[in-house]
C-alpha cells in the first residue's frame, strides 16, 4: 500500500517533470487551432502587434506610430458594473477595426471578464456585456461579425488575486486574443 | 511530429489523472461558532474487536460530526470514570455526575471475510432510558459510513431534525501554476471534507456544479472546449453527456425538484435568459425574455416556478424575481438593498436566501427575507459571501467566501447560532453544492 502510494507519486513527478521539459516545444493541444488560448494579461506584445501591417498607405511617421500603439493596446478596461468603453478604448479600437478590415482572415476573439465582487454567473454576464460592447463598435466600424467572437469568463480567470480597489480594476476587462 | 504531439497529450492525461490522485484540496471542518448551551454528550470509543489497526476511527468521526454540528459538546475521553461498551457495563448515575445528558457506547466486530459488525446503543442519561440500538454491517471501507448514519441517527433523536451527516458536498478548486496555467477540479467529499475525490479536472474553468435530486447525477459547466458548456455526469461511471452547444453563454444549470427538467442560462438570443430543458426530449424552452440580464435560476421546492436574479429593474442593480412556469407571470421579490442576486427559496417556501449588498457598505453577504414580511435577516460576517447551498435537511447553508487573497468554504446555520470554516490544505475553494439524501 505505502510502497504503491510512493511509486505512484514518483511516478507523477517524473511525467510532471519530462512534462515540463515537452511545455516548451509543444503546444497545448485545446482543440480550436485559432484560439490559441495565449492568456497574457499585460499589454505589451498581444498576437495582434506581432503580426505586422503591410501598408503604411501614405501614413507620417506619426500616424504609424499611433496605429501601431494602438495595435499594441489588447486589453481595455472597465467601470465597476459598467461595460462602456472609455474614449481611450474607443480611440485604440478604430485602429483594430482596420487592421481587421485589411485583413479578413484574421479573427478576434473577445474575451470579456469582471472583478470578484457578487455572484459568479452575474458576472459571467457582466463579462459578455463587455466583450460584446466591444465587438459592437467594431462592428459599427464596419468589421465582419465573422471575425468576432465573445466569450465571457466572468470572475474566473482573475489577473490579481488582491482585494483591493486597484486589484479589482485590473480584472475588470476585456482581452483581445 | 504530430505522433509525438499526441503521445504527449496521451501522457499528460496520464500524469494529470495520477497526480489528480494525490494533489488535490482537502477540506477540514474548524468551528468558529456553536449554539450557548450544546448538548453534554459522552461517547465512549468504541471497542474494537478483530485483525489490525482500523483506519477510521468510528468514534472519532461521530464525536466530530456532532461537536461541529455546533449542537454538541462532546466529553474528554479523559474524564470518563468506566468505558462501557453495551447496556449491561453501564452504570448511568457515573455519567449524570460527569454532567452527561447522553451517552453513546459501542463495539465493532469483525466477523470474517472482512465484513464488520458495528453495535451501538444511546441512552438519556437523565431519564435513565436507553433510547435506540441496532447493529449494522458493513466492509472495512464502509465505516465512515456506518459513522456518518449513527451521528444521523443521535442528531435527529436529540434535535428532532434529521441529520446530513451521510451527504456529500461538490466543490470547485483552482491552483494557478503560472500567469499561463491554472489547473480547475471538480470535487467531490464527504460533509464532513473526508474522503474527497476528484471527479473532473481541466485547465479551463469549471462553474457552477449541481446534484440531481436523487444524488446520482450532477451538472456542471465547463470551459474545456474554450467556451462555456453544460454537461450531465453520472457519478458511478463518471460517464459524462455535452447537454448544450450554443454560442455565447452556457452556464448555471439546475435539476428540477423531479429530476426530468434541467433550468439554464443561455445568452443564444443576444443576452442572458434562463431556459428549462426536457432531459427526457432535450427540447428547450424559453422561460424569459427580457434586454436585461437574467440569470442564476432555482426551482422553488414545488418546482413550479423558477427564482432568478435579474436587472431589469435598473440601474445595473440585480434584484430577486419569481417566474411562475404555467403562466409565465414574473413578479419582483426583493427591494431592500442595492444588489441581490443567487436567490435559493427555502422548504419553508416563505424565506428566501440570497447574497445581500445593503445601501451603506460595499460587502456582501448572506441574508435570508423572509417574502411575506419583507424583513431581511443578516446570516454571515465573511468577505465577499456567495454561491450558498442549503443542506438537505435545511439546518446548515455552506458558502464560498474569501479569506486573505484565497477563496474557502463556510458553512452557517439557518438560524445563524452555528458557524464554521471549511479551510482547504491548498488552492482556491469555491461553489460548494450540498447533496441531497441518498435515500
Amino acid at each position: 500500500m505505502q510502497t504503491q502510494n510512493v511509486f505512484k507519486v514518483g511516478m507523477a513527478v517524473l511525467l510532471t517533470l519530462t512534462l515540463a521539459a515537452c511545455a516548451s516545444s509543444d503546444t497545448e493541444d485545446m482543440g480550436d487551432a485559432d484560439t490559441g488560448m495565449t492568456s497574457s494579461s499585460s499589454t505589451s506584445g498581444g498576437s495582434a502587434s506581432s503580426s505586422g501591417v503591410d501598408t503604411n498607405g501614405g501614413l507620417s511617421a506619426a500616424q504609424v506610430r499611433e496605429r501601431d500603439n494602438a495595435l499594441a493596446m489588447t486589453v481595455f478596461y472597465f467601470e465597476f458594473d459598467r461595460s462602456d468603453l472609455s474614449a481611450e478604448a474607443r480611440a485604440a479600437l478604430v485602429h483594430h477595426a482596420n487592421y481587421l478590415k485589411e485583413n479578413p482572415s484574421r479573427r478576434y476573439r473577445l474575451e470579456g471578464h469582471a472583478d470578484e465582487r457578487g455572484t459568479r454567473e452575474y458576472n459571467l454576464a457582466l463579462g459578455e456585456r463587455r466583450a460584446q460592447a466591444v465587438e459592437r463598435y467594431l462592428q459599427v466600424q464596419g468589421v465582419s461579425s465573422n471575425q468576432l467572437e465573445t466569450i465571457s469568463y466572468g470572475e474566473e480567470n482573475s489577473v490579481d488575486p488582491g482585494t483591493t480597489e486597484a486589484a479589482y480594476a485590473r480584472n475588470r476587462r476585456v482581452e483581445i486574443h | 511530429m504530430r505522433e509525438m504531439a499526441r503521445t504527449v497529450t496521451r501522457i499528460f492525461l496520464l500524469a494529470a489523472a495520477l497526480l489528480a490522485a494525490h494533489a488535490h484540496a482537502q477540506l477540514q471542518i474548524v468551528i468558529t461558532q456553536g449554539v450557548d448551551n450544546p448538548v453534554q454528550i459522552a461517547i465512549v470509543p468504541f471497542e474494537w474487536t478483530g485483525f489490525g489497526v482500523l483506519e477510521d476511527n468510528v468514534t472519532d468521526i461521530i464525536n466530530a460530526n456532532l461537536r461541529n454540528s455546533g449542537e454538541f459538546a462532546p466529553i474528554a475521553e479523559a474524564n470518563m470514570l468506566s468505558t462501557p461498551h453495551e447496556q449491561s457495563e453501564v452504570f448511568l448515575r457515573d455519567w449524570r455526575f460527569l454532567g452527561a445528558d447522553y451517552l453513546l457506547v459501542g463495539k465493532i466486530t469483525e466477523t470474517g471475510g472482512g465484513a464488520m459488525q458495528v453495535q451501538y446503543e444511546f441512552f438519556d442519561v437523565l431519564r435513565e432510558q436507553r433510547l435506540m440500538g441496532e447493529v449494522l454491517g458493513g466492509s472495512r471501507t464502509q465505516l465512515r459510513d456506518v459513522a456518518h448514519n449513527i451521528s444521523d441517527k443521535i442528531f435527529e433523536q436529540v434535535t428532532g431534525v434529521r441529520g446530513a451527516f451521510a451527504t456529500k458536498l461538490l466543490y470547485v478548486t483552482s491552483q494557478r501554476v503560472n500567469a499561463d496555467l491554472t489547473n480547475y477540479q471538480l470535487n467531490m467529499s464527504d460533509a464532513d471534507g473526508g474522503r474527497s475525490q476528484v471527479l473532473l479536472t481541466s485547465q479551463e474553468p469549471i462553474m457552477s456544479p449541481s446534484w440531481s435530486p436523487d444524488g446520482t447525477r450532477i451538472a456542471y459547466s465547463s470551459f474545456e472546449s474554450s467556451r462555456p458548456r453544460i454537461y450531465i455526469q453520472e457519478l458511478s461511471s463518471g460517464a459524462r453527456r455535452q447537454m448544450t452547444d450554443f454560442p455565447g453563454i452556457n452556464s448555471s444549470p439546475v435539476f428540477s425538484p423531479d429530476g426530468t427538467k434541467l433550468a439554464m442560462v443561455l445568452s443564444k438570443d443576444g443576452n442572458p435568459d434562463i431556459y428549462v430543458m426536457d432531459l427526457r426530449t432535450n427540447d428547450l424552452r424559453r422561460i424569459t425574455n427580457h434586454f436585461a440580464i437574467d440569470t442564476e435560476p432555482s426551482w422553488t421546492p414545488d418546482g413550479k416556478s423558477l427564482i432568478f436574479t435579474s436587472e431589469r429593474g435598473g440601474n445595473s442593480r440585480p434584484q430577486i424575481y419569481q417566474v411562475d412556469l404555467d403562466t409565465g407571470w414574473v413578479e419582483r421579490l426583493t427591494f431592500q438593498g442595492t444588489y441581490n442576486s443567487k436567490g435559493l427559496m427555502l422548504p419553508d417556501g416563505v424565506n428566501l436566501l440570497m447574497v445581500h449588498r445593503d445601501n451603506t457598505y460595499d460587502e456582501y453577504h448572506l441574508a435570508i427575507q423572509n417574502i411575506d414580511r419583507g424583513t431581511i435577516r443578516i446570516l454571515t460576517e465573511t468577505s465577499l459571501d456567495e454561491s450558498p447551498s442549503i443542506a438537505p435537511n435545511a439546518s446548515m447553508v455552506i458558502y464560498a467566501s474569501k479569506a486573505g487573497n484565497r477563496g474557502i468554504l463556510n458553512a452557517v446555520s439557518i438560524d445563524g447560532r452555528v458557524k464554521f470554516r471549511l479551510p482547504a490544505n491548498q488552492g482556491d475553494v469555491r461553489e460548494p453544492a450540498w447533496s441531497p439524501f441518498f435515500d
